[in-house]
């Protein structure tokens, strides 16, 4: 039988998983961390502490600054020594909490052995409490606040749960190493998530070049079935392997075959998205008491001699994770946060891990450079490549030309950035760096009328 | 350190420009090398001379009149230059293959912008230019030379033509013929006519690299099916059966490697098939009731010129937007 996948475009990078084999080990402890207040998609959180407090691993330093927002935890145990706007790896300034640290001490209540809990409490509420006062995002990269995510709005109604471990990026191999190595606890976390939602099913979508983790959750499945019927309704689903399959988009087209409208969200469909890595934060924050303070990271690329996954406190500097794992190699060009396809070039070594930070890819000269541009031979790859169905060619010509009207009617804002089309063009026209201007122009002009419609509608009051 | 700063993506596919018309030349070589082997060293010269006079003058254009840099090596003007000499008869004189060539580049390609601004394909537009200046000596064919047959005379579409116009059966024609002789080679014919199973070859190839789609050329393949089965069944003493048509003039290098022409043929996939029908269909009509005994090329020109309609009609669908 054909594995699914997502029904428009997509390319097929070279998955170079490197560091697929390395177990994930803790990284030692930063002396300081630098925990930014704006993580998390939504309002920034506010600080709940002062200079010169001393705080415990798992103390809340910063609660919700909106409905949209989460709370942020101490990562380290110590001082807070300034809250103060910090560079961040753009190099923009973002409000920052820094601790020095002393020790490693942790709150009271957070359950720090290994034993494994599969009694899942009945309190939804209590759940969801938990997830919000856990300060936990989406860990799959848009680190949208899942408390959030959990609480469909009035009138919609959640089908399915996707658990997303298709990890389609290349060299990423986080959400890998916490299925094979944490599978239990990513199980629980999907039950946990699947009966807040209202017990509906549950797919765990995990790409055909991981058989080992595919394996392994299967077996999890079945042995925790036998234990309770709330691990009922768990199945993984393996997919065809396919570039942006991950995107919450395509995955539930992919896995449900619904198609989420432009500026829709996933719940209009009926299906709720969590990455591996929230179902496990979800897992330690009900089950364990213990918030988002860490999260694995992989540390790779070919011109890396030390490959890793690690597991790093949030707020750890990145040039400290790099220089513990034998510094950058000269070959080494640009330093990436994330995958290779979405990730951010990182421009300040300086600047801390966040919530969200899923990898630190080094690449060569070679391996990141771009062709000299050329004119644009109309092959149609891009628009072949355009998981959303977009014509790449058309939009980047009228973003140059400033035609918001025009970009707009060829649905521009429903752009992904995905940067298919680059990756593609054979004549290196630099088609997503100028798009994503034009989709800028068009979300602000779509923006503004709503926001007109909405004046007149007062004044009409 | 200083690190490289720059948006995603941060890594790049295979395809280049000149990978892509790399490919494409490398397509050709099969047909290309059958013509060389069936003609001989006259073969050999008129690619030679097409290839080399179609980049000369793109240099030529580009460094001494429009004074940039050369774009030779994105390699589209070997393409068109190889088409070109595929598209003519082995004794056609070196100084007609160097105007054709001029025309083509000079003419369908520069002037309208250069690679990826022009219309129509470069290498019909300059075979084309040839045949209404030279009918002569483009539309009379010498038997490839290696063969005790080899004959001069006509190709087995212009008997056909001769045929129709003077009220004979086509059939005294057509019986001349067999299909398996008509696939392997051996027909009288340009280049790019005379082996039907290289050019295939070449087809596949670039199927199998992703460099083109297949969904033009078939639909073409079976509009000209269709079209002449329709017509054969209807009186087949007056037209040509399905089997002759597909196989006979350049109907496989056209529907191969010129119709699929990037930057002449349409985007979306569904524009490609009502391209390809077009293609088909005229090319049909002009050869049961054209005064040319060939059709494909100009089939192909006319549909280039509704390439940017179709472009615009024909969108693929939207993710999300019914």
């Amino acid at each position: 039988m054909r594995k699914p996948t997502f029904s428009i475009g997509g390319v097929h990078p070279h998955d170079s998983k490197i560091s697929r084999e390395c177990r994930v080990e803790p990284m030692p402890l930063p002396d300081s961390a630098y925990i930014a207040v704006a993580q998390h998609i939504g309002a920034p959180a506010k600080p709940l502490v002062a200079v010169g407090d001393k705080v415990k691993v798992g103390q809340p330093i910063a609660e919700p600054g909106g409905f949209v927002s989460a709370f942020i935890h101490a990562s380290v145990s110590g001082t807070v020594k300034s809250i103060a706007p910090r560079a961040d790896l753009a190099g923009n300034p973002v409000m920052t909490i820094e601790i020095a640290r002393e020790g490693d001490e942790w709150m009271e209540g957070i359950d720090l052995s290994d034993t494994l809990v599969t009694e899942i409490p009945d309190d939804n509420k209590a759940i969801l409490d938990k997830i919000r006062l856990g300060g936990i995002v989406g860990l799959g990269g848009a680190t949208f606040p899942t408390h959030v995510k959990l609480s469909p709005p009035p009138g919609s109604k959640c089908e399915r749960l996707i658990i997303n471990g298709c990890e389609c990026e290349p060299y990423l191999t986080s959400d890998f190493r916490c299925l094979l190595e944490k599978g239990e606890q990513v199980v629980i976390g999907a039950a946990i998530l699947k009966q807040v939602l209202g017990g509906v099913p549950c797919t765990v979508a995990i790409e055909e070049n991981k058989p080992e983790a595919i394996a392994h959750i299967g077996e999890v499945i079945a042995r925790l079935r036998k234990q309770s019927p709330k691990y009922d309704g768990i199945e993984v689903m393996v997919m065809k392997m396919r570039y942006p399959q991950g995107g919450e988009k395509q995955l539930i087209d992919a896995v449900m075959h619904r198609q989420v409208g432009s500026g829709a969200l996933p719940i209009s469909v009926g299906a709720v998205v969590q990455n591996v890595g929230t179902a496990l934060a979800v897992y330690d924050a009900v089950l364990k008491n213990k918030p988002l303070v860490d999260n694995t990271l992989t540390v790779t690329g070919e011109c890396f001699p030390h490959q890793a996954n690690l597991l790093v406190r949030v707020g750890t500097p990145l040039r400290t994770i790099l220089e513990h794992l034998g510094g950058i190699p000269d070959e080494a060009v640009k330093v990436i946060s994330g995958g290779p396809m979405m990730g951010k070039a990182v421009a300040n070594l300086d600047a801390a891990t966040l919530k969200g930070t899923s990898a630190l890819l080094l690449l060569t000269e070679k391996q990141t450079a771009r062709g000299e541009e050329g004119p644009c031979i109309r092959c149609g790859k891009c628009a072949e490549a355009c998981p959303m169905g977009l014509e790449p060619f058309l939009l980047q010509k009228l973003s140059r030309i400033g035609d918001v009207e025009a970009l707009e009617a060829n649905a521009a804002q429903d752009c992904i950035e995905c940067g298919c089309c680059l990756y593609s063009c054979p004549a290196n026209i630099p088609l997503l760096d100028i798009i994503r201007l034009g989709k800028a122009d068009a979300m602000k002009a779509i923006r503004e009328r709503a926001a007109a419609a909405k004046a007149a509608a007062e004044a009409a009051k | 350190m200083k690190l490289l700063v720059s948006p995603n993506p941060h890594i790049h596919s295979k395809w280049s420009t000149r990978s892509l018309m790399t490919d494409v030349v490398i397509a050709l070589l099969p047909a290309a090398i059958c013509s060389v082997v069936f003609y001989g060293w006259r073969e050999a010269l008129v690619l030679a001379v097409s290839v080399l006079s179609c980049v000369g003058f793109e240099w030529l254009i580009t460094r001494g009149l429009m004074k940039q840099k050369s774009t030779i090596c994105d390699m589209s003007a070997v393409v068109t230059g190889l088409l070109l000499g595929m598209n003519l008869p082995f004794t056609t004189p070196w100084w007609m293959v160097m105007t054709g060539a001029l025309v083509a580049i000079g003419i369908a390609k520069m002037t309208f912008g250069g690679l990826g601004q022009n219309v129509f394909n470069p290498a019909l537009v300059g075979r084309v230019f040839l045949l209404v200046s030279f009918p002569a000596v483009m539309t009379t064919w010498v038997g490839p030379v290696h063969f005790a047959d080899a004959y001069t005379g006509s190709t087995p579409l212009s008997s056909v033509n001769e045929a129709i116009l003077n009220g004979t059966p086509v059939t005294e024609i057509t019986s001349q013929y067999s299909y398996g002789s008509m696939l392997l080679a051996n027909l009288g014919g340009s280049a790019g006519e005379i082996c039907a199973l290289a050019l295939l070859l070449g087809f596949v190839y670039l199927c199998v690299r992703k460099v083109i789609k297949p969904w033009i050329t078939l639909s073409i393949f079976a509009t000209v099916a269709l079209t002449s089965l329709i017509f054969w069944g209807v009186d087949s003493a007056r037209f040509t059966d399905p089997a002759f048509n597909l196989l006979s003039g350049g109907l496989i290098l056209g529907a191969c490697f010129m119709a699929t022409d990037y930057v002449t043929s349409p985007m979306s996939t569904k524009g490609g098939i009502i391209f390809g029908i077009g293609i088909g269909f005229l090319t049909m009509m002009i050869r049961y009731f054209g005064s040319y005994p060939e059709g494909v090329s100009f089939a192909i020109l006319i549909m280039n010129a509704f390439v940017p309609l179709l472009n615009r009609w024909f969108k693929q669908k939207k993710f999300g937007r019914a």
